[in-house]
């Protein structure tokens, strides 16, 4: 995808209240061979970005602006457009750059913004593009996922249960249109490796008996689907080889299995898994990396009882580790291709799946796994997923984006259930085929369910002043008078707090 | 004519009064925009007169609403680093800071500063721009790339 990415033409929208600033990165942004929109009102660019959905590849915005404050811009912008957003202030107080990341800035500005600043901004979109297509495609190999099977991703994905991201699921939908229309500069088509596909790939390699001696030709032939290039076969094929190989290799690996409590002994797995023995290993592309089994058991209350709102983080499913729909054991069975992987993986049963299942990902350091995820992850995660606040969020749904944060902590996740979630984020290195998917792992889902991870907010962590950001669990409350600018304005009950840090602000 | 103008430039820097930012604005000056700082400068001076207003206004009242007035000043600063106004930046700067300790009187004598500095600034430039397009256009451009 990267070769259709190109920053010429990239289409910018520009929301700053001074008309003169406006004026000037119009022109400065037109320099840089951007396609510009601006607007004077942050409510005015909402507007605009709803309307033209696709219409943006990037938002850049002042955070001060009298009609609604540039955070909360943020916010909406993030939630409902993933889009990422540079912020621009001539306050470069720690607190306010702090809390634009907070918020899910990827980039804060300071003015007088410089050229050379805004050349590069394009990197911010292709980053995203980059983790949006890993994020697929992982979720993709996780070929016995029941997700799959219930989001009847197959069929283009129109239902997709667990609370998978808006935003995840229009962008799978768009990787499906783009394969036929390649008009999106932004997008390669992409093959997208649903279960069946695979499960075509593996038989094919099946017959042909042993993986070493099937070559990407042979098992394209004997896919014969159309559509499908040498090329796809091939990536796809050594991915698998290296999936088998870690399976071998990971005999013993302890697979969390999303509510099994302990993880550590395969027995208890298979156990667990009842009857999902073999085929959920190789079925699952992923699979935990030994270490950690020490599980975080958080993760178990949530396999057990997937509606228990965890959302799966429709993330999940690209780094399923080894996920093992309870309800699919037959699903797996076909899967079983190859001898050599045998058993081994039984051991774990991944399952944690589900709703959990990121929760395994034993994360080596589950306390940094915050500090862990490149800062891009982070800005990925911070979107508050709002959207799912009933789910996600706890009660105490302080933008936990501010929490991720400080993270830091191992503390904070034995507190409960969910807590595993934490864990997940960042750093998932699991060990999945496409190795490198660690950073951007179901960074979305991870964090959605960050979010409502109340422990974060309780947990001691350095209150950003974001604690009190969402005091309410609406979010919305009528800020002090006095924050906005001239009192002439009437709060926007629909606004969120604009307060969070009422003092900050005013600086 | 030419080097007339490009003294008088030079002096505005040399006397603080212009920042960088002013020759990042000339740089943006191109055929699309021959006259892109000026227009900038103009649009700089129309709208921070209104901020001034509304702040000549607040202070009237008496009420000394410092968060407010802050604000305003925020607003104000950060568009006075739009066109590099050094001076009048720094007086917003001050202005802030009293605000912030609440003092009244010294937010009173610094927003006179202020509109003094800014008052300054608009004539001062207002004489480069003439000059500048008496000079010719062209060389305007030229002199800035």
């Amino acid at each position: 995808m990267e070769k259709g990415f190109s920053p010429v033409g990239l289409r910018v929208l520009v929301v700053d209240d001074d008309p003169t600033w406006l004026k000037i990165l119009e022109k400065m942004l037109k320099k840089c061979s951007y396609e510009v929109t601006t607007c004077g009102l942050a409510r005015e660019a909402l507007r605009l970005l709803r309307e033209r959905k696709d219409g943006f590849d990037i938002v850049i915005s002042d955070v001060n602006m009298p009609d609604m404050d540039g955070f909360k811009l943020l916010e909406h912008v993030g939630l409902e457009l993933d889009l990422p957003v540079i912020m621009m202030s001539v306050d470069g107080e720690t607190s306010r750059v702090m809390k634009g990341v907070q918020h899910g800035a990827c980039d804060y500005l300071l003015k007088p913004i410089r050229m050379k600043e805004l050349k590069i901004i394009w990197q911010h979109v292709l980053r995203k593009k980059l983790q949006e297509v890993r994020d697929i495609e992982g979720c993709c190999y996780d070929v016995g996922a029941d997700w799959f099977t219930q989001a009847q991703f197959l069929g283009g994905g129109e239902d997709v249960s667990f609370g998978k991201k808006r935003k995840d699921f229009d962008f799978e939908k768009k990787l499906f249109q783009d394969e036929s229309d390649q008009s999106s500069s932004s997008k390669k088509a992409r093959v997208v490796w649903s279960y069946e596909l695979h499960q075509k790939f593996v038989n094919a390699v099946n017959q042909i008996g042993c993986d070493h001696k099937a070559g990407p030709k042979k098992i394209l032939d004997l896919m014969n689907i159309p559509w499908l290039t040498r090329e796809n076969v091939a990536s796809h094929l050594q991915k698998y080889r290296l999936y088998l190989s870690r399976l071998e290799k990971g005999k013993e690996i302890k697979c969390y299995s999303g509510g099994v409590k302990n993880m550590d002994s395969p027995p208890k797995d298979a156990e667990i898994n009842s009857g999902h023995q073999s085929p959920g290993k190789s079925s699952s592309y992923a699979f935990l990396k030994a270490t950690e089994t020490d599980p975080k058991q958080l993760a178990p209350a949530s396999v057990s009882d997937p509606t228990s709102g965890v959302h799966m983080p429709p993330k999940a499913k690209k780094t399923r580790i080894g996920y093992d729909p309870p309800n699919s054991s037959g699903v797996f069975d076909s899967l079983l291709p190859w001898n050599d992987v045998p058993d081994p993986l039984e051991s774990k049963p991944p399952i944690l799946y589900e709703n959990s299942f990121l929760q395994q990902q034993p994360l080596p350091s589950q306390s940094s796994y915050v500090a862990n995820s490149a800062p891009s992850l982070m800005q990925e995660e911070m979107k508050p997923s709002y959207v799912n606040e009933d789910e996600f969020l706890m009660p105490q749904d302080k933008n936990s984006t501010v929490i991720l944060q400080d993270m830091d902590l191992s503390a904070p996740f034995s507190s409960n259930a969910t807590s595993n979630t934490d864990s997940i984020p960042g750093s998932l290195n699991w060990e999945l085929p496409e190795a490198h998917h660690s950073g951007s792992l179901d960074t979305d889902l991870d964090f959605t369910w960050l979010h409502g991870e109340h422990f974060f907010a309780n947990s001691g962590l350095q209150n950003f002043q974001f604690q009190d950001y969402t005091s309410s669990t609406s979010l919305l409350s009528e800020p002090p008078p006095h924050l906005w600018y001239g009192n002439d304005r009437l709060p926007d009950p629909d606004e969120y707090t604009l307060m969070v840090d009422q003092g900050l602000f005013i600086s | 004519m030419q080097r007339q103008v490009a003294l008088i430039k030079q002096s505005l820097f040399d006397q603080g009064y212009l920042d960088e930012q002013f020759m990042e604005l000339e740089e943006l000056q191109d055929d699309v925009n021959p006259n892109f700082v000026e227009e900038v400068a103009t649009l700089y001076f129309k709208d921070s007169a209104r901020l001034i207003n509304s702040i000549d206004q607040a202070l009237e009242r008496g009420s000394f609403d410092f968060n407010r007035l802050d604000n305003y000043m925020h607003q104000f600063k950060g568009s006075s680093t739009s066109i590099g106004a050094s001076k009048v930046k720094t007086e917003c700067t001050m202005f802030r800071e009293y605000c912030r300790m609440g003092n009244a009187e010294g937010c009173l004598r610094t927003f006179q500063q202020v509109k003094k500095e800014h008052a300054t600034l608009r004539k001062k430039l207002e004489h480069y721009f003439q000059l500048a397009r008496q000079a010719g256009p062209k060389e305007t451009a030229r002199r800035s790339k």
